[in-house]
C-alpha cells in the first residue's frame, strides 16, 4: 500500500523544496549560488553590520510530501491501535510485555569487526590504529592515577593532568581559560543555572538538546524559543525583549542569553554563527554555544564551528562542548574568558559536588587533542579532519543523488536521512543490520511525528570503500522500502568544489580519479 | 394559486407603509423647532467623532526612534560577577594539584600526605588489581580481557544509541544480583543519578516529602520535577507525620485530585551533609501507613554500611523490597565513576526512556565499568574490608570525640565524620577561617584534611562549617592516632 502511495505522491505534490514545515527560510540551491557568486559573504550589510567572510554551507530541509505525511499519520494510527490491542492481550495474560534490553544486547557484535558501520557519533578515531598511542597513554595514566578521584574539584579532586587538560583545551578552542566536568549532559544542565537566573531571559533554538532545555528550566530564567536557525525570528524576539523588558513589570531584563548548538544533533544543520554573533553584538546579548557535536569535527583545524566560520572565539561568551564524541573520552567542558571560568570554578554545581574527571579519561582526551592539534609531531590529526570533511561531502552528495531526503548542511557529519513511515523505521534499521551496517533510527517523540529519520554519523575512520559499501546497502534497502522521496533537484555541492579543496589541504587521494 | 398571487400585494402594502413612515418623519423634522434640530446635529457629530477618534492605545505604541533609543540604552548586567583571584578554591585549583594515586597516602605538589579527605572508603581507587583488570595482565577469564585494548576509553554514544557495551550489562546484572533487586540502571555521572531519577517519576502536580538536609543532587532533582515539595525538619519524624496527615486530610476533601496525585518520600541513607542515618524502619512504617513511595539515596552508604556493604537497608535489616527506588554512586566506595538506580523492573525500566541523564548522555567509559565490576567482586570476596572499615570508624570516632573544643558529627559507623567547633561563633566566615587554618597547619604536618565544600547561596539548608573526615579501610590504627594527634595539635595551636 505504502509503495504505491509514494509514487503517486511524487507526481501529485508540487516540488516546494528548500523550506521545511514551519522552520526554515533557506531556499534550495539559492544559498549554494550565493556562496559561489558572493564569495561567501554574509549579506547583513544592510543592518549596518560589517559583512564577514565565511563559508555559507549548502543547507536544505525538503518539505514532507503531502501523501507521505498522510500515510505516516495513518501508520501511527494503526500502530496505536495495535498497541492497545497488545496491552489488552497483556492484561488478559495472552502475551508478555516486551523487554527493552533485548535489542540492546545485539549491539555488541559491532564493536570492531563489522566492515562498514556508521558510528552513532562523530568519532574521529578508529580504535585499531589508535590503540598503540592513545590507549597506551590511558593505560599508563591508569597506573599512575588509578581510576576514580573520589572527591570533587572544590575538595581534593584536582589532579595535575586536569590543569594540563584545561590549559591545552583553552589553547585548542582559542579562549583564555577552560574548565572540565565529568559529564557532558551535566555540563549544560548544571552550569546554565549558575550563569542566568530569575529576571534573565534565555533565547533558545527550538531544536536544542535536552540537556540545554533542562539547564534552562533549572535556571529559573524566562525562556523564549525561536525558530530553528531563523535569524529573523531571533532578531524579532531579541528586539522585543530589549524594548519591552520583562512581562507585566516591564523592567529591563538583567541579561539575555542566546543558546544554540554548533551542529544540531537531529537536524544535521550548522548554526548560522556569524549572523548570530552580529545580532548578539547589536543587542548586547550573551551567546552560549554548545559544540557537543561540532568540536573536533568541524572546521579546517577541527576546532569546531567557530573555526569553520572563521569567527573570533572571544565573540562567543560561553563555549561548551563534550569529550565523548571527537575525543573518544567522557565528560564536557566550558571555555571562555578568564573571568567566566574563575566564576564557574568558584560556583559551578558540578565543580563543588561532583567527583572530578577520572585520570585515565583525562589522559585519553589530552592525547587525542594533541593529535588533532598536531602536537604529537605528525600530521595524523590533520589527515583525519580532512578525511572526515571529505567523507561528509562525498556521503551527502551520494545520498542526494540516490534521491533520499537528507536534512542539514553539506558539511555536517551528522546526516539525517528521512524515513517518515513508522513501519519503515524498524525495517530500515533491521535490514541494514542484517547486512552489517549499524544505523541509528529515531522517531517520535525525539523528532516531530511525521519526520522520523535515521541519523547517520560519519567518522574519519571510514574509508571510501567502507562508505561505498554502506551506500550500496542504503541504496538497496532504500529502494526496497521506497524511501527515496526527494523530488528536489540534486544539489550541486560536491567534494570536488574548489573552495572546499582550498580550505581542507590534506584531502584524501581517493577523491582523484577513482570517483 | 391564490396564495402566490397574494404575496406581491402584501409586499406593495408594506412598502407603501414604509414610505408613509418616512414621509411622516420628514414632515416632523420640518415642523420641529430649529434649536432641536441643531441639538440633534451636534449629538450626531459627537457620536461620529467618538467612533472615529484615534484610541488612546494607539498613542502608547513606541515609535521606531523610541525603540532604537531603548535598545541603545539597555545595558545588561555582566554575564558573571568578578571573582576574587585569591579565592581559596581558585588557588587550590591552580596550586594544590594531586600527582599520583589516591589512596591511604596522596601526593600533592610532590609531597606525600596521609589522606583522610578523599571519599575512597574502601580504598578501591588505586588498587593494583583494579588497574590490572582495566589495563594489562588480568586476562585469565575471557570476560575481563584488557578493557582498554578491547573497547578504548570512551563509549561515544548514549546507551540507546550504540553506547551499550557488554560490560555495562554485566555490571547491571551483577549489581542487581548483589543488591537483591530485579533491575539496575547505570548512569554515567554520580551527581546526575538521583537528579535524573526523581523527575522521571514525579511530575507537575505530584507531591514530594523531603528531608530538608538532603544533598545538592536531590535538590536539583526536586526543582527539575516541578512537583509540590514539602520539606520536613532533618530526621524529624513528627514533623513528617504532621505533613503526611495534613496531606491525608486534603486528599479526603478532594478525592478526585488525590487519585491522580503521586506521593513520594525522598531521603538519604547516610546524609552527606551531616553524616547521620535516616530512621529507615520508621520511615518504612510511615510509607505503608500513608501510601507514599520511598526514594532512597545511598550515595555514601552503598558499599560502606551493613555486613556486606549493601547499604542502609542491610544496616537496619530491612528488606530492600520496601524501598521503591534506590540510587547510589560508584564514585565513592567503589572508586570508579558514575552511579546507578535499582529497584523492581517495572519501576526502574521507566527510566530507560524517561531518565534524562540516561537517555541523552554518553554511557560510562567501559574501562571504568570494568573497574566497578572488579570493585564489586573484591568487596564480595573480601568481607574483611568492611569489618576493617567499621573498626576504623569506631576507633577514630572515639579518638576524635576526646579532642577538646571540637565536636564530632556523625554516627559511630558512618564513614564520613564532621568536625565542628564546639563553641561556634555567630560569624560563619570566622569559623571557617579557624577551620581552614587547622587544615593548613595539618597539611604542614603531613596530613591532608578538607573543609566540606558547599555552594552557600544555593543550598536549601546549610550545615555549620566543618572539617570532613573520610575514613578509609586502608588506614591503620597508627595512621588514625597520627591524624587525631595532628588535628588536636593544630586546633590548640590555632585557638591559642
Amino acid at each position: 500500500m505504502a509503495d504505491e502511495g509514494v509514487d503517486v505522491s511524487a507526481v501529485g505534490v508540487p516540488t516546494r523544496n528548500g523550506f521545511k514545515n514551519g522552520y526554515n527560510s533557506y531556499k534550495n540551491g539559492q544559498t549554494n549560488q550565493e556562496a559561489k557568486h558572493q564569495n561567501g559573504c554574509s549579506k547583513n550589510g544592510k543592518n549596518g553590520l560589517p559583512p564577514k567572510i565565511h563559508p555559507k554551507p549548502f543547507e536544505m530541509f525538503e518539505q514532507t510530501p503531502l501523501l507521505i505525511a498522510v500515510l505516516t499519520y495513518l501508520g501511527y494510527g494503526i500502530l496505536i491501535l495495535f498497541g492497545h490491542l497488545h496491552d489488552l492481550m497483556c492484561q488478559l495474560g495472552m502475551t508478555k510485555p516486551p523487554v527493552a534490553t533485548e535489542t540492546v544486547k545485539e549491539v555488541n557484535l559491532l564493536a570492531e569487526n563489522s566492515t562498514a558501520s556508521i558510528w552513532p557519533h562523530t568519532i574521529i578515531w578508529d580504535l585499531p590504529k589508535m590503540k598503540a598511542h592513545v590507549l597506551k597513554q590511558a593505560k599508563l595514566t591508569t597506573k599512575q592515577y588509578g581510576c576514580g578521584v573520589c572527591s570533587s574539584r572544590h575538595e581534593l579532586g584536582n589532579l595535575a593532568i586536569h590543569k594540563e587538560l584545561e590549559d591545552l583545551l583553552a589553547e585548542f578552542v582559542g579562549t583564555e581559560a577552560a574548565i572540565t566536568f565529568g559529564m557532558g549532559f551535566a555540563t549544560n544542565s548544571l552550569n546554565m543555572p549558575t550563569l542566568v537566573g530569575k529576571g534573565c531571559l534565555i533565547l533558545s533554538d527550538e531544536l536544542n538538546h535536552a540537556s540545554l532545555v533542562l539547564g534552562s528550566r533549572l535556571s529559573g530564567a524566562s525562556i523564549r524559543v525561536f525558530k530553528h536557525n531563523s535569524m529573523k525570528d531571533l532578531e524579532d524576539k531579541l528586539r522585543n525583549a530589549v524594548i519591552f523588558g520583562q512581562p507585566r513589570t516591564h523592567r529591563p531584563w538583567k541579561k539575555i542569553l542566546i543558546v544554540v548548538e554548533g551542529i544540531f544533533s537531529m537536524e544535521g544543520s550548522i548554526v548560522n554563527l556569524p549572523d548570530i554573533i552580529a545580532l548578539k553584538k547589536k543587542y548586547r546579548a550573551y551567546l552560549y554555544l554548545d559544540e557537543a557535536h561540532s568540536i573536533g569535527a568541524l572546521g579546517p583545524d577541527g576546532r569546531g564551528v567557530v573555526n569553520y566560520y572563521n569567527c573570533d572565539p572571544s565573540d562567543v561568551d560561553v563555549m561548551m562542548g563534550t569529550f565523548t564524541k571527537s575525543f573518544g573520552g567522557a565528560g564536557g567542558y566550558i571555555a571562555g574568558s578568564k573571568k567566566l571560568i574563575n566564576y564557574l570554578r568558584a560556583s559551578s554545581h558540578s565543580c563543588c559536588y561532583a567527583s572530578s574527571l577520572p585520570g585515565p579519561v583525562v589522559a585519553q582526551i589530552l592525547t587525542s587533542m594533541k593529535i588533532i592539534m598536531g602536537k604529537d609531531g605528525t600530521d595524523d590529526g590533520m589527515k583525519r579532519i580532512c578525511q572526515l570533511a571529505w567523507n561528509t561531502r562525498y556521503f551527502r552528495r551520494r545520498l542526494h543523488e540516490m534521491g533520499f531526503i537528507v536534512y542539514g548542511s553539506s558539511d555536517s557529519p551528522v546526516i539525517p536521512v528521512l524515513i517518515y513511515c513508522p513501519g519503515k523505521i524498524a525495517s530500515f534499521s533491521r535490514f541494514c543490520y542484517e547486512r552489517g551496517l549499524a544505523v541509528v533510527v529515531v522517531g517520535f517523540p525525539a523528532t516531530p511525528i511525521i519526520e522520523s529519520r535515521s541519523r547517520l554519523c560519519l567518522s574519519a575512520a571510514h574509508t571510501k570503500e567502507m562508505l561505498d559499501e554502506a551506500l550500496d546497502i542504503i541504496q538497496e534497502i532504500g529502494s526496497k522500502l521506497t524511501m527515496k522521496y526527494s523530488r528536489a533537484p540534486v544539489p550541486s555541492f560536491s567534494e570536488m568544489d574548489p573552495e572546499f579543496r582550498v580550505r581542507y589541504k590534506m584531502l584524501p587521494d581517493t577523491a582523484n580519479g577513482k570517483d | 394559486m391564490a396564495g402566490v398571487s397574494a404575496d406581491p400585494v402584501d409586499a406593495s402594502v408594506t412598502s407603501r407603509e414604509a414610505a408613509w413612515d418616512l414621509y411622516e418623519m420628514i414632515q416632523a423634522c420640518l415642523q420641529a423647532p430649529s434649536y432641536h434640530l441643531l441639538f440633534e446635529a451636534v449629538l450626531i457629530v459627537w457620536i461620529i467623532q467618538l467612533l472615529f477618534v484615534k484610541s488612546y492605545k494607539a498613542k502608547a505604541t513606541l515609535t521606531e526612534k523610541e525603540k532604537e533609543e531603548l535598545i541603545e540604552d539597555w545595558r545588561p548586567e555582566p554575564l558573571v560577577p568578578e571573582v576574587d583571584p585569591e579565592h581559596p578554591v581558585l588557588q587550590d585549583m591552580e596550586n594544590r594539584l594531586i600527582d599520583g594515586k589516591i589512596g591511604r597516602h596522596v601526593n600533592i605538589n610532590g609531597k606525600t600526605y596521609l589522606n583522610v579527605a578523599s571519599m575512597n572508603f574502601l580504598g578501591m581507587s588505586g588498587r593494583v588489581d583494579i588497574e590490572a583488570s582495566i589495563s594489562t595482565e588480568y586476562s585469565q577469564a575471557e570476560v575481563a580481557i584488557d578493557t582498554v585494548k578491547k573497547y578504548g576509553v570512551g563509549s561515544c554514544g548514549p546507551r540507546g544509541f550504540y553506547g551499550t557495551v557488554d560490560v555495562h550489562l554485566e555490571l547491571e546484572d551483577k549489581l542487581a544480583e548483589f543488591m537483591g533487586v530485579e533491575e539496575v540502571i547505570m548512569y554515567s555521572y554520580g551527581l546526575a543519578t538521583i537528579s535524573s531519577a526523581i523527575p522521571a517519576y514525579s511530575k507537575r502536580g505530584d507531591i514530594i516529602f523531603c528531608d530538608e538536609g538532603v544533598n545538592f543532587s536531590i535538590q536539583k532533582g526536586l526543582v527539575a520535577s516541578r512537583s509540590k515539595i514539602y520539606f520536613f525538619k532533618h530526621n524529624d519524624l513528627e514533623d513528617l507525620e504532621g505533613l503526611l496527615k495534613a496531606q491525608e486530610r486534603e486528599d479526603k476533601q478532594n478525592p478526585k485530585k488525590a487519585k491522580v496525585t503521586r506521593r513520594f518520600l525522598v531521603v538519604e541513607g547516610l546524609y552527606m551533609k551531616y553524616g547521620d542515618f535516616c530512621p529507615l524502619p520508621k520511615l518504612v512504617e510511615l510509607k505503608w501507613k500513608y501510601k507514599v513511595r520511598i526514594f532512597l539515596d545511598e550515595t555514601l552508604s552503598f558499599g560502606t554500611l551493613g555486613a556486606t556493604g549493601r547499604g542502609i537497608t542491610e544496616h537496619y535489616g530491612i528488606s530492600i523490597d520496601n524501598i521503591d527506588l534506590m540510587a547510589a554512586s560508584l564514585e565513592h566506595a567503589f572508586g570508579s565513576y558514575g552511579g546507578f538506580c535499582c529497584g523492581r523492573s517495572y519501576v526502574v525500566d521507566h527510566q530507560r526512556l524517561s531518565g534524562l541523564g540516561y537517555c541523552f548522555s554518553a554511557s560510562t567509559p567501559p574501562m571504568l565499568t570494568t573497574a566497578a565490576i572488579k570493585a564489586l567482586s573484591i568487596l564480595q570476596e573480601n568481607p574483611e574490608l568492611l569489618t576493617k572499615l567499621h573498626d576504623n570508624i569506631r576507633y577514630i570516632y572515639e579518638k576524635l570525640s576526646k579532642i577538646n573544643g571540637l565536636r564530632v558529627m556523625g554516627e559511630t559507623v558512618s564513614p564520613m565524620l564532621f568536625l565542628q567547633l564546639a563553641g561556634p561563633s555567630d560569624n560563619r566566615e570566622l569559623d571557617k577561617a579557624i577551620l581552614r587554618k587547622i587544615v593548613q597547619k595539618a597539611e604542614e604536618q603531613g596530613v591532608v584534611l578538607i573543609l566540606a565544600a558547599y555552594l552557600e547561596e544555593e543550598e536549601h539548608t546549610l550545615p555549620p562549617p566543618s572539617i570532613r573526615i573520610s575514613v578509609s579501610a586502608e588506614l591503620t590504627h597508627n595512621d588514625i592516632d597520627r591524624v587525631v594527634s595532628v588535628i588536636d595539635d593544630c586546633y590548640q595551636n590555632t585557638v591559642s
